[in-house]
């Protein structure tokens, strides 16, 4: 059996994929928070980072396949393994669970992020869709605020708004993108949620990469775990503090 | 002397493969604590007989916990929930009078039923075919003590050949999955220095097996840990994980 | 009948390599040629299966389980016996022999004894490089404890379940050979009759259990590796499908039954907690190493402990009789398992019994969590008394354990000689099944070891030598007239079975018998009570063919049925135990006739009259069966008298 066999076509196989491809996205979900969080430092910092990262030119472009790459493989193995796993068990059992030890049912019980890896992520990747069309795309009909996105650039300083801008010549003016997209309570709210899906996946998700991985034993099993739902709650703090914020009216 | 029960049964019936199958309910006269709950269904099972009915077909031998024939799903647990514990150990203390009581069998693709609570589990004992074992021949081997074993990778792997095969593991998961059973035998196999020669073999056979068996995905949830009556580690799952991987950059690249 | 035991001539020490030397060889091109039955697929059968295969024969295996993996060898918690010394206290091949005779209370076959102790040293070799994680020390070598009977720390373990770890390294054996397919494996599937072909045995008739189908299968030799039969007492430690139907049909064509009344009863099981109770289990007997055996000195307080007025604690220490440590002051509570049997029976007959039904005694750990701590005694024991609170709903670290003796081994079986082939030929027999190392009582930890060698180091060598003498044409054809006429007896029994449509369950019947059999025939056996159990089993029997009720029908997996068939041959094997046991005017080992004891209650052998092998010829339907005497002649050991005082 080929290693590309033994990674496409079996069950670990599948699994080390979405472990990775998990890992390679749960990074790029970091990076992305400390960038947005730039925000909190004024417009020319978080403008100022946007426009180096547009600079980067074809590297950005090879940075976006890669990630368009992992979201496929992540999605695809996801997919797989889950009409695996429905075709594994097409009888549902009749009772509930409940255990003669009662306080055992939580352990016998699927947990509720682990049980739903499938619809979060799903409901993930159709927020990300949103995301891109709201931000990137810059799709006006969407974002709620009745304003387009398009026409928002600053001045070489990062700060001054700029009337009449070109795309690829001028600086997008990212922060006023940020502080009207969010004065938009739907908007917000739909963000908090989804951002909060995306944390509970993580939490789950995480650990699992983990255990797919095989890099849990006895001794750190339980630290990994713990790093899984501790990532998970920063980022959920970290991203939602940019809506919550603008909601507010902490930064305007 | 303590008090007697009586309990309601809610108990799957199906003749045989192709018959699709149904609950029946049945009563559960004078049922006594101390009883197992396997003596509970013999109990019923003689009264079926003696009204002319078919008793309820289930599995089990030893009685004891260690043979692994046992297999049912009490009120959705797999043998019932207690911890460490197969059906033929749990008593009916644990239950209390006129409770009702669902019993069903393994459900899992990959283990058709034959017959009421009577489930298939060759499967098993197919992936143990493909490379659950050393290859030694009787008689060609060196002295017992030849070849030293620390006793922390002779223990954790006895904690791993303690399983009994008896399939908790594959009716607790959602989806079926056999990794506990699969992995407590790679697992047992790769610590000790015996079973180094086969290793990669060993893993890549194994796990191929087991996909090709119908058995569904580890998503980790710990179902299989919490039922399984010897108490069997998911973190023999991360070591077949590692193993397989192992295996696959040393044995599996093209 | 011919009982020649077949064994070699020459100094003990050597009869087993000259015995290797004189035997015929089949050619290695030719092994591909012969097919071989092995019936059982527990310790025995299943390194017997898998030796074979490797040596190229080509193998069918059966077993009633729905996996080889699943034999009730896997319930052995304890150990298995070897004579490596690795512990260098002056264990030899030779010690391991002596303390096994000795054991067996001088009823067994020297040659074959010294044979067993002789391989045990090349099954822990075996074992452990198939990977059994036996325990270690922490250089990495093996470690030992001791065990009842011995002086010397033999025994290997891998902690309360070496027999299941055992059974694993053998079933894995096999399953190598399932998968390169030299071993055709037949789970669920029940042998219902052996067939005999110009006298040889050629084959077998099996029923698959989920099917119902009836089949054929034919070979050059057949294997029964199909356990003991304690079950005939309904209530024993073995498994609930444990059963002497395959032993007991070869029986009926014609294969000596030997010592039948050899039972071992097992002092430390839970006792029974009521009329529903399936099984009994066993705790591991080490727990009489720190647990106080005792009884209330007067019958009125176990009477009030039997009402629940009284609990143990409140039996003042002066009140208390701890009657193995009183009688047997040097060995105490750690007399052999006979002994300590007996004197509980002794105890609750005399009305000091402690539990309900007034058959128990207590087994006491206050003074060891006294004089240890709870933790050391948690450590030691904690697994055995997580068993007995799950079982009973006691906890054993506040209130004393209650015990009773059980079934729980039996030594007779089918006779066999050196070779372990049956009086018939091609019909060999291992492990439990067979009667020959044990005598008349079985060592702790010595029946993994008579499995294993049996399977692995014997069969597998003398089974050539008949193999070689049929020749690779020595199969017969499956559509032959004895296959032909064995298969309709089988659906005739079956459908016999099914039609009585009486009133009576299986169980109920079952559960009679081993009523009988533990009153007449159990730890205490007396002649008036053996005959009485003579007579009433027969009427038993005839009821079941009256009154009995089997539901359903032969088509379909049928649990009532399997059983059904099992009951059927109990009923007929009981009387052939009683029959022993009345036939043996005396007491060695499992077996006490209450007639034969000295003044102080011990067992009393007599030499001189019964030093040999009772084995029985089947004479026909309700016929008196013919006793046969094999003598029993020891070169290498002195008998003497076992004291334990």
């Amino acid at each position: 059996m080929g290693f590309i066999t033994g990674i496409f076509k079996t069950s670990l196989g599948r699994k080390y994929l979405m472990a990775i491809t998990g890992a390679g996205l749960f990074g790029f979900v970091v990076m992305h928070m400390l960038g947005n969080l730039l925000v909190f430092a004024g417009p020319s910092a978080i403008n100022e980072y946007a426009a180096k990262l547009q600079a980067l030119g074809p590297l950005l472009w090879v940075a976006r396949i890669g990630l368009l790459g992992m979201v496929g493989l992540h999605i695809w193995s996801a997919i797989k393994l889950t009409s695996e796993n429905r075709e594994a068990r097409t009888v549902e059992y009749e009772a509930a669970v409940e255990p003669v030890d009662a306080h055992r049912r939580d352990d016998i019980v699927a947990k509720f992020a682990a049980r739903t890896m499938i619809f979060s992520g799903l409901i993930i990747a159709a927020f990300a869709f949103y995301h891109l069309a709201h931000y990137t795309w810059k799709v006006p009909q969407i974002n709620g605020a009745g304003a387009d996105f398009e026409s928002f650039y600053v001045t070489a300083d990062f700060t001054t708004p700029l009337e009449g801008g070109e795309e690829g010549k001028d600086h997008a003016d990212v922060f006023k993108m940020i502080i009207t997209g969010f004065k938009v309570p739907a908007v917000s709210v739909f963000y908090v949620v989804a951002v909060g899906l995306l944390c509970v996946h993580l939490s789950h998700g995480l650990s699992a990469m983990f255990q797919s991985l095989g890099f849990k034993n006895k001794n750190i099993g339980l630290w990994m775990d713990r790093f899984a739902v501790g990532a998970a709650v920063l980022i959920f703090l970290g991203y939602i503090s940019i809506p919550v914020s603008v909601l507010v009216g902490f930064i305007k | 002397m303590d008090k007697l029960m009586n309990l309601k049964l809610k108990v799957w019936r199906q003749d045989n493969a192709e018959d699709l199958g149904r609950f029946e309910e049945y009563e559960a006269h004078d049922i006594s604590p101390d009883m197992s709950f396997l003596e509970m269904l013999d109990v019923v099972n003689e009264g079926l007989i003696e009204s002319g009915k078919e008793p309820i077909a289930f599995d089990s031998d030893c009685r004891e916990g260690i043979c692994g024939t046992c297999s049912m799903v009490i009120n959705g647990t797999a043998h019932g929930g207690q911890k460490g514990t197969t059906a033929c150990q749990l008593h009916m203390r644990h239950f209390s009078d006129g409770m009702t009581i669902t019993i069903e069998p393994w459900r899992a693709t990959a283990f058709p039923v034959h017959r009421d609570l009577v489930v298939d589990r060759t499967a098993f004992d197919r992936i143990q075919q493909k490379g659950g074992f050393i290859s030694v021949r009787t008689g060609s081997v060196p002295d017992a003590n030849a070849i030293p074993v620390p006793k922390d990778d002779s223990d954790l792997a006895m904690d791993a050949a303690q399983c009994i095969g008896c399939g908790a593991c594959v009716a607790a998961c959602k989806n079926a999955s056999a990794m506990l059973f699969v992995a407590a035998k790679i697992s047992h196999l790769s610590l000790v220095p015996q079973g180094q020669p086969e290793r990669e073999r060993r893993a890549l056979a194994m796990v191929k097996q087991m996909d090709d068996e119908g058995f569904g995905n580890c998503t980790v949830t710990g179902s299989c840990e919490a039922v399984c009556p010897k108490e069997i580690s998911l973190d023999f799952i991360a070591r077949m994980n590692r193993e397989y991987g192992r295996a696959l950059i040393k044995k599996g690249t093209i | 009948m011919n009982l020649d035991a077949k064994i070699p001539s020459g100094p003990m020490a050597q009869k087993w390599d000259k015995h290797q030397f004189d035997l015929k060889l089949v050619n290695p091109a030719n092994k591909r040629k012969y097919e071989v039955i092995v019936v059982g697929s527990g310790l025995a059968g299943a390194s017997a299966a898998a030796t074979l295969a490797e040596l190229g024969y080509n193998v069918k295996c059966f077993c009633f389980q729905d996996s080889p993996r699943r034999a009730h060898s896997i319930a052995a918690q304890g150990g298995i016996n070897a004579a490596k010394n690795y512990q260098n206290d002056g264990d030899s091949v030779h010690r391991l022999f002596y303390d096994t005779v000795k054991g067996g209370d001088y009823r067994s076959r020297e040659a074959n004894v010294h044979r067993l102790a002789q391989v045990s040293v090349n099954i822990i070799d075996q074992c452990a490089a198939q990977g059994v994680p036996f325990a270690r020390e922490y250089g990495g070598l093996l470690a030992n404890r001791s065990f009842g009977g011995a002086q010397v720390s033999r025994t290997f373990y891998a902690r309360g379940q070496t027999g299941q770890q055992l059974l694993l390294g053998a079933y894995s054996s096999l399953c190598r050979q399932i998968g390169l397919g030299k071993v055709q494996m037949f789970p669920r599937t029940e042998m219902l009759d052996v067939v005999l072909v110009d006298g040889h045995a050629k084959g077998i008739i099996v029923r698959d259990m989920v099917s119902g189908e009836i089949s054929r299968h034919s070979a050059h030799a057949v294997v029964l590796a199909t356990g003991g039969y304690g079950n005939a007492f309904f209530l024993s430690t073995n498994a609930m499908g444990c059963n002497v139907t395959a032993a007991f049909r070869a029986y009926k064509h014609g294969a000596a039954f030997a010592n039948p009344c050899y039972t071992q009863i097992h002092p430390t099981c839970i006792p029974v907690s009521g009329e529903h109770q399936s099984k009994l289990t066993l705790m591991s007997e080490s727990l009489r190493n720190d647990g106080r055996v005792w009884v209330p000195k007067s019958r009125a307080v176990a009477e009030q402990i039997r009402q629940g007025e009284l609990k143990a604690g409140d039996v003042a220490e002066a009140d208390r009789d701890y009657y193995l440590e009183r009688k047997y002051p040097s060995f105490g509570n750690l007399v052999p398992r006979d002994v300590a049997s007996r004197n509980a029976k002794e105890a609750c007959d005399d009305g000091r019994g402690v539990v309900g039904s007034g058959l128990g005694v207590y087994l006491d750990f206050e003074d060891a969590i006294g004089r240890l701590g709870e933790s050391a005694v948690r450590e030691r024991y904690g697994n055995l008394f997580d068993m007995y609170e799950k079982i009973t709903g006691s906890n054993a670290y506040k209130n004393p354990m209650t015990i009773f003796p059980a079934v729980h081994y039996t030594m007779g079986g089918l006779w066999v000689d050196y070779n372990l082939m049956s009086n018939v030929p091609g019909l060999y027999v291992v492990g439990e099944a067979n009667f020959s190392d044990h005598g008349a009582n079985r060592l702790g930890a010595s029946a993994l070891m008579q499995g294993l060698a049996d399977g692995y180091f014997v069969l597998p060598y003398t089974i050539g030598q008949y193999l070689a003498e049929v020749g690779p044409d020595g199969r017969p054809s499956e559509e032959g007239s004895e296959f032909a006429s064995a298969e309709e007896k089988v659906r005739a029994q079956i459908n016999k079975l099914l039609s009585i449509k009486g009133k009576r369950t299986p169980t109920s019947f079952h559960r009679e018998l081993g009523q009988i059999m533990w009153d007449k025939c159990g730890m205490a056996r007396n002649k008036a009570g053996l005959e009485a159990a003579i007579k009433k089993i027969p009427e038993l029997r005839a009821e079941f063919w009256e009154n009995l009720n089997v539901p359903g029908e032969n088509g379909s997996l049928n649990q009532s049925l399997e059983q059904a068939g099992r009951v059927a041959d109990f009923l007929e094997f009981g009387e052939l135990m009683c029959r022993d046991a009345l036939q043996r005017e005396e007491s060695c080992g499992g077996h006490f006739r209450e007639e034969h004891q000295t003044p102080e209650g011990e067992a009393k052998r007599d030499d001189e009259n019964f030093s040999f092998v009772g084995a029985w010829e089947y004479k026909g339907e309700n016929q008196t069966p013919e006793l046969h005497k094999e003598n029993l002649v020891y070169e290498e050991v002195k008998m003497t008298q076992r004291s334990y005082k």
